[in-house]
C-alpha cells in the first residue's frame, strides 16, 4: 500500500510535482503513465525518500519510506536512472546490498537464477547490456522479497521476450498479493498488465481509475459503428436528429455526434432494423493522448518552420 | 532458465530479524571496497609507496655514500628517509577516499546505497569506519616495513636507529594515522562536491597548492598562517625533525583532526538534506 498526499515537488521555478493524491492498493498492478516530464520519475523518487518533497508527505505501508527498519523487505524499487556501479559484478552488487539487511547469499544467487543473469553475475556490469542491466535492477528489487514492488519503465531496454517475461513477472507478484506500481511510457505495455492507472500531466493528477474506465472515458464523442438493413433511410434519419455519419466501405455507417443509445432510438422510431451497432472504442494509446494532449510540455509544432536552416523539431 | 518461463519467487523463510543496522552495513561496505578493482591498485601503490620508498632512498644513500659529502652524511636522517613515503601515500589514499564516494554518485550506486539505508548517515559512518579501519592497518604495517627495511639498508654505514629512538615509533605511527584521516577527510570532501575531479582538485588545492599561495604574502603573515594549514598541521606527526615554526606533532595533528570533523559534519549535513 502506498499513500501519497498532497505532494508537491518544486526545482528553482519549475514545479516537476503539483500536489498529487493517490493510493496504490495490494492485489493489482497499478501503471503510472505520462508524457515525459510529466514527474513520474520524480513522484517515485519522492515515495522513495530519495527527493524530499516541497510540501506533502507518502508513505508506504503506513510509514515514510526513510523511516522503514527493512526498507528492502517492505518495498523494492527499479530506478529509471542506472543505480549500479558499472566497476562491480553484478553478483557483488547483489550481495553489498543483502549484506545491508543480513539477507543470506542464497538468496543472492535465487535472484540472480530468477532474472536469468546466472551466466554473467560475475561479469562486470560496465559490460552489460540495457537489457542486462533492467533484469540486475529487478534482481536488486526482488532481493528482499518485497509487499510493495516500485519499477520505473521497467521494460526499457527488454526485447520482447523479455517484456513478456517482465509482465508475467509483475502480475505473479500482484496474484501474491503484493503492491505493483509501475511506470510506463509504453501504451500497449501498460493495457496488458496494468488493471488500474494513475495518470499524470505536468505534475498533476489527470487520472485515477481502472483501464475499462479510462479508456471508456476517452472513447467518449468517438464515432460509432452500425450496420443497418436500409443504411439510407438511416443515415437521413441520423442526419435530422443531429448527428453526422459517412459511409464505409463496408456499407457500415460511422456517426459522429450521437451515443449508442440514441442511434438506437432514432432507428426504433423509424422502425429501421439494426445489424451492428459498436460505440467506439479508442486503444489506451489513443485515450491517452486525447485525455494528456494538454499537459504535454513539449508539443510537436503543427507546421514545420519554412525556414530550411531552423532545425526540425525546434518547438512551439 | 529460460526467460519465457514464468518466473516465481522462492518463498524465504522468516526475515523478520534482517532490518538495517550499522555492522551490516560496515558488512555491506567491505564488500563495496573490495570488489572494485580501483581499490586494489590504489591500497597496493598506498602500500608500495610507504613501505618502499623509504628502503629505496636508504639504498640510494648508501650507495652513493663515498660521493656524499661530509655535511651530507651527518645530515641522514634515518627514521624519516624510511618513512617518507608517506608522501605518496597520502595522495593514493586521497585520491581512492574521494573514489569511494564520488564513484557511486558518478554511477548512480548512491542510489541504490541510499534505497537500502535510507537513514544515509549511516552509510558515511560506515563507509569512514571500513576505509579508515583498512587505511590505517595496511599503512602501519607498510609503515613498519619502510621503517625497518629502511634501518636494515642504512646498516651499511651505520647511520640506522632503532625503533626505540626518539621519535621513531612516533613517527612509524604518526604516518599512518595522518594518512588515514586524511582519507577519512577526503571521503568528506567527496561526499560534498560529488563529483571526483571536483573532490580531487579541492584535496590537491588544500594541500599542495595553498601552501605555494600562501607563500606570495608578506613573510610575517605567510608565517602565522602557515602552521594552521593542513598538510602543515598533520604533517608534522609524520616527521621526526620539526620545523620549528609549526605546531608540536601532537597538536597539530589534533587541529588536523578537528578540521576533518568540521568537514565530516559539513558533509553529513549535506548528505541529510540534499536530494540523491
Amino acid at each position: 500500500m502506498i499513500e501519497v498526499n498532497g505532494i508537491s515537488k518544486r526545482y528553482g521555478d519549475t514545479l516537476a510535482v503539483d500536489d498529487l493524491t493517490f493510493t496504490i492498493k495490494p492485489g493489482i498492478v497499478t501503471g503510472f503513465l505520462g508524457p515525459n516530464g510529466a514527474g513520474k520519475s520524480t513522484t517515485m523518487r519522492l515515495i522513495l525518500g530519495l527527493d524530499a518533497p516541497t510540501s506533502g508527505t507518502a508513505t508506504v505501508n503506513g510509514k515514510r519510506y526513510r523511516d522503514l527498519a527493512a526498507p528492502l523487505h517492505e518495498v523494492g524499487a527499479l530506478l529509471e536512472a542506472r543505480a549500479v556501479h558499472t566497476g562491480r559484478s553484478g553478483y557483488n552488487h547483489l550481495l553489498a546490498l543483502a549484506q545491508t539487511h543480513g539477507i543470506p547469499r542464497t538468496r543472492v544467487g535465487e535472484v540472480i537464477e530468477l532474472v536469468g543473469l546466472g551466466s554473467v553475475a560475475n561479469k562486470r556490469v560496465g559490460g552489460f547490456s540495457l537489457g542486462m542491466g533492467q533484469r540486475l535492477g529487478v534482481a536488486a528489487a526482488l532481493l528482499g522479497d518485497p509487499a510493495t514492488v516500485i519499477l520505473d519503465e521497467p521494460a526499457n531496454g527488454l526485447d520482447p521476450e523479455g517484456i513478456r517475461w517482465i509482465r508475467n513477472l509483475l502480475k505473479g507478484l500482484a496474484s501474491e498479493g503484493r503492491t505493483v506500481f509501475l511506470s510506463s511510457h509504453l501504451m500497449s505495455e501498460m493495457e496488458q498488465t496494468a488493471e488500474h492507472l494513475i495518470v499524470i500531466g505536468r505534475g498533476r493528477l489527470i487520472a485515477d481509475t481502472d483501464v475499462a474506465t479510462f479508456v471508456s472515458t476517452a472513447s467518449y464523442g468517438a464515432p460509432v459503428r452500425v450496420r443497418a438493413a436500409q443504411p439510407q433511410a438511416l443515415a437521413a434519419a441520423l442526419t435530422a436528429g443531429g448527428g453526422r455519419s459517412t459511409t464505409l466501405d463496408d456499407g457500415a455507417l460511422q456517426v459522429f455526434g450521437l451515443t449508442t443509445e440514441r442511434i438506437g432510438e432514432i432507428a426504433a422510431a423509424q422502425q429501421l432494423v439494426l445489424h451492428e451497432l459498436t460505440p467506439g472504442q479508442v486503444s489506451l494509446e489513443e485515450a491517452f493522448m486525447s485525455i494528456t494532449k494538454d499537459s504535454v510540455d513539449f508539443q510537436h509544432a503543427d507546421t514545420l518552420p519554412t525556414d530550411a536552416t531552423t532545425p526540425v523539431g525546434a518547438g512551439t | 532458465m529460460s526467460a519465457t518461463t514464468v518466473p516465481t519467487l522462492p518463498v524465504r523463510a522468516d526475515t523478520s530479524g534482517e532490518r538495517v543496522t550499522l555492522p551490516r552495513l560496515i558488512h555491506s561496505e567491505w564488500t563495496k571496497l573490495w570488489s572494485l578493482r580501483s581499490t586494489r591498485w590504489s591500497l597496493f601503490l598506498a602500500f608500495l609507496s610507504q613501505a618502499g620508498l623509504g628502503p629505496l632512498i636508504a639504498l640510494i644513500e648508501m650507495s652513493r655514500w663515498s660521493h656524499l659529502s661530509l655535511q651530507d652524511r651527518l645530515t641522514i636522517n634515518p627514521i624519516d628517509h624510511s618513512l617518507g613515503g608517506w608522501h605518496l601515500a597520502q595522495l593514493a589514499i586521497a585520491i581512492l577516499a574521494v573514489m569511494t564516494i564520488t564513484g557511486e554518485y558518478h554511477t548512480g550506486m548512491i542510489r541504490s546505497s541510499l534505497l537500502a539505508a535510507p537513514k544515509r548517515l549511516p552509510v558515511l559512518w560506515a563507509k569512514l569506519i571500513v576505509f579508515c579501519s583498512v587505511t590505517l592497518v595496511l599503512m602501519l604495517i607498510a609503515a613498519f616495513f619502510g621503517f625497518l627495511g629502511g634501518q636494515a639498508i642504512f646498516t651499511e654505514h651505520h647511520v640506522n636507529v632503532a625503533l626505540s629512538a626518539p621519535h621513531a615509533l612516533r613517527t612509524v605511527f604518526g604516518a599512518a594515522l595522518f594518512t588515514t584521516m586524511t582519507g577519512a577527510l577526503c571521503i568528506a570532501l567527496g561526499t560534498i562536491v560529488r563529483r571526483t575531479a571536483g573532490g580531487i582538485a579541492l584535496f590537491v588545492g588544500v594541500f599542495f597548492v595553498l601552501p605555494g599561495l600562501i607563500e606570495i604574502l608578506p613573510s610575517d603573515t605567510a608565517n602565522g598562517i602557515h602552521p594552521y594549514l593542513p598538510n602543515n598541521a598533520g604533517g608534522g606527526i609524520a616527521q621526526a625533525i620539526q620545523d620549528p615554526h609549526m605546531f608540536s606533532p601532537w597538536g597539530g595533528f589534533l587541529l588536523f583532526c578537528g578540521y576533518t570533523v568540521v568537514v565530516i559534519i559539513i558533509a553529513a549535513r549535506l548528505l541529510l538534506q540534499r536530494d540523491a
